[in-house]
């Protein structure tokens, strides 16, 4: 067995080789190097794709003024801005409208500013609570209590042709 | 010879295993490595489990945001052996996570990190932590209500990084909000990307295990000097080595059957975590948790001082990597023996103690409104009609009950209020209601006079010789 790789070796150990050898590692590592970056550049992109995607908003509908009594905060649900045809329930998101008095249209995210945890509205104690970490905030989205950073984020709101429409947005992420 | 012994050593001798694997299983280890150290081959084992039974899950899993929760429904009550699978792959999980924490503390504790085998100890803690990132996002491919809604917990986490946290946000949900794409990313984290990591660094881990062969048991006044090491440890071990494979395999052996034997009978009895609510966002009525292993990552974000909330987040698990890692760089040398290292004890002990009381308090989360609780029955209220009967009645409805709990009914996140009417005057009570302060919000907005005062009578009734007859 040994016998068969004596005379490439010898081959390669002569006084000519040295300089071909490493022109050949230089060549093998090099190509090697280029082929992974030709093959990375679509995978690491694909990766990392959210990074630079850029989603436009869209205004949704959520129903018409006249379902909405003044003073009172309800859920309502309406599509993301661009959901996959798979995507499924997560497609969709919550917010909480408020009918001013005055009639004009509060909408609130339902998701709490300390961590993200979806707050719930208590009508009789007009209070926002989340169930995560305790936090409370006011009717108008001001903290009220527990560790919640910030307001809770409110969403645009429009009325047009007689419906409450809402600005589709990113989950509000605190910084 | 038998024809089956001649047919393998006909196949071995072509295609070498013998040659390759018998000095590897025959390396010599020390005469004491006993049971504790069969922590690291337990970890693997749980490992191997957890990608055994995660291939069989795959057959009928299906990683889309539409399909997942149903498929695992159907997993776990319709198809044959699939609940006690997906039970095995839940319990493989944890001892995964606990056996691995056991590894690195019995490392610790014994010194082993030091010359030469700084690496092992580096290798082991990035198995350390991707086996963390593989458990998080195993619970996030229950794909129900609370997978959904921890996600959106990591993104708010990821959030406060700076200058890269919102970025880093939406690359974890793929995209601005939940959607299409962010189960099958974090399916293939959970399925290809992290098990590849930790497959490279079982392989590099297992080298380096041979490369500087087990650590013998320290004793008292043997310390490590690099110089003279490497001589004496090969000395020790051709004087009174034993060969890994039977003389020290064989407890790896049993107590990984012994392991895996305790995952299958929880999984029969116990069974997998029962599915959340369905995956829908608009459904408001949700309660998070994360799986045990986190569990006191919950409760140390809730007891933290908020000012203090931004760097632990950011911060804190930088720090405790990179402590963890430099570890070997403070003391790769001298006493190995815990019995002259009382602090590594202590550190030990003090990590220990700190991570299970944020757990305990993580399980009973008193900080959580009780959303739960009913209204406190009338024999506590003392009173049918009137005005206490009404403020018992409002201190459920204005949502008092959820933070404040009377005789058993309510939250724990303010005081209990069973005896408040012989702590405070009602003019006190008046005060903190309508301005709130110390946690508590304002109800002077939320409340008429009349209310008012039928929630003062009623706390003013709660006396110790009420609420204990």
């Amino acid at each position: 067995m040994s016998g068969d790789h004596h005379p490439a070796a010898a081959k390669a150990g002569s006084p000519a080789s040295p300089g071909r050898r490493e022109f050949l590692t230089r060549v093998s590592i090099a190509l090697g190097a280029l082929g992974a970056a030709i093959v990375a550049v679509p995978v690491v992109g694909f990766l990392l794709a959210p990074f630079f995607e850029k989603q436009s908003q869209v205004w949704r509908p959520v129903g018409t003024v006249d379902s909405f009594r003044p003073g009172m905060t309800v859920k309502v649900d309406f599509p993301d801005s661009s959901p996959l045809p798979w995507a499924g329930v997560v497609a969709r998101t919550a917010a909480w409208l408020r009918r001013e008095p005055d009639g004009t249209f509060v909408a609130f995210t339902v998701n709490c500013t300390h961590l993200g945890c979806p707050v719930r509205w208590l009508p009789d104690a007009g209070l926002f609570m989340c169930p995560c970490h305790g936090g409370v905030y006011y009717k108008d989205g001001a903290v009220a209590a527990g560790p919640p950073p910030k307001p809770l984020p409110r969403y645009p709101v429009r009325v047009r042709d007689g419906q409450v429409e809402i600005q589709t947005s990113p989950i509000p992420i605190t910084t | 010879m038998g024809i089956a012994r001649r047919l393998w050593r006909a196949f071995d001798d072509r295609a070498g295993i013998s040659q390759i694997l018998g000095p590897v299983l025959r390396h010599p280890v020390p005469k004491d490595a006993r049971w504790y150290y069969v922590f690291g081959s337990a970890t693997l084992f749980a490992f191997l489990l957890q990608v055994v039974t995660g291939i069989a899950l795959a057959l009928a899993y299906i990683p889309s945001t539409a399909n997942a929760y149903d498929t695992l429904q159907w997993i776990t009550h319709q198809a044959p052996f699939g609940r006690i699978l997906r039970g095995m792959h839940y319990f493989g999980a944890s001892a995964m996570v606990l056996l691995i924490g056991a590894h690195m503390a019995r490392t610790f504790l014994m010194g082993a990190y030091k010359f030469p085998r700084e690496l092992n100890w580096i290798t082991g803690v990035v198995l350390f932590v991707v086996t963390i990132l593989l458990a998080f996002t195993g619970q996030l491919l229950r794909w129900d209500q609370t997978a959904v809604w921890s996600i959106a917990v990591a993104a708010e986490q990821m959030g406060r990084l700076p200058l890269i946290g919102r970025a880093l946000a939406r690359f974890l949900l793929a995209g601005d909000t939940w959607g299409g794409q962010t189960l099958s990313r974090f399916f293939a984290f959970h399925v290809f990307f992290i098990p590849a990591v930790i497959f490279a660094f079982v392989g590099i881990h297992l080298w380096l295990v041979l490369r500087h062969g087990i650590s013998e048991p320290p004793e008292p006044g043997r310390p490590v000097d690099p110089r003279t090491y490497r001589a004496w440890y090969q000395s020790l071990l051709s004087r009174e080595g034993r060969p890994f494979w039977p003389d020290a395999a064989w407890r790896d052996i049993v107590f990984g059957v012994c392991m895996a034997g305790a995952v299958v009978l929880a999984s029969l009895i116990v069974g997998p975590p029962e599915l959340g609510k369905p995956p829908d966002p608009t459904i408001i009525q949700a309660d998070p948790r994360p799986d045990w292993y986190l569990l006191w990552y919950f409760g140390l974000l809730a007891l933290l001082p908020p000012n203090l909330e931004n760097y632990v987040m950011v911060l804190g698990p930088l720090v405790a990597l990179i402590v963890l890692l430099l570890v070997p760089a403070i003391s790769n040398r001298g006493e190995r023996s815990p019995a002259r290292r009382p602090w590594a004890i202590g550190l030990v002990f003090a990590i220990c103690l700190t991570i299970g009381t944020l757990w305990i308090v993580g399980a009973r989360a008193p900080w959580s409104p009780d959303f739960t609780t009913g209204p406190i029955p009338a024999r506590i209220i003392g009173a049918a009609t009137g005005p206490i009967a009404a403020g018992g009645r409002l201190f459920y409805g204005k949502g008092c009950q959820y933070c404040h709990a009377i005789a058993g009914y309510g939250g724990a996140r303010g005081p209990d209020l069973s005896a408040v009417g012989d702590r405070l005057t009602p003019a006190q009570m008046t005060w903190r209601i309508l301005n709130g302060g110390m946690n508590m919000p304002a109800f002077a907005g939320n409340l008429t006079p009349d209310e008012l005062d039928a929630l003062i009578a009623f706390l003013k009734s709660r006396t110790t010789r009420e609420s204990t007859p």
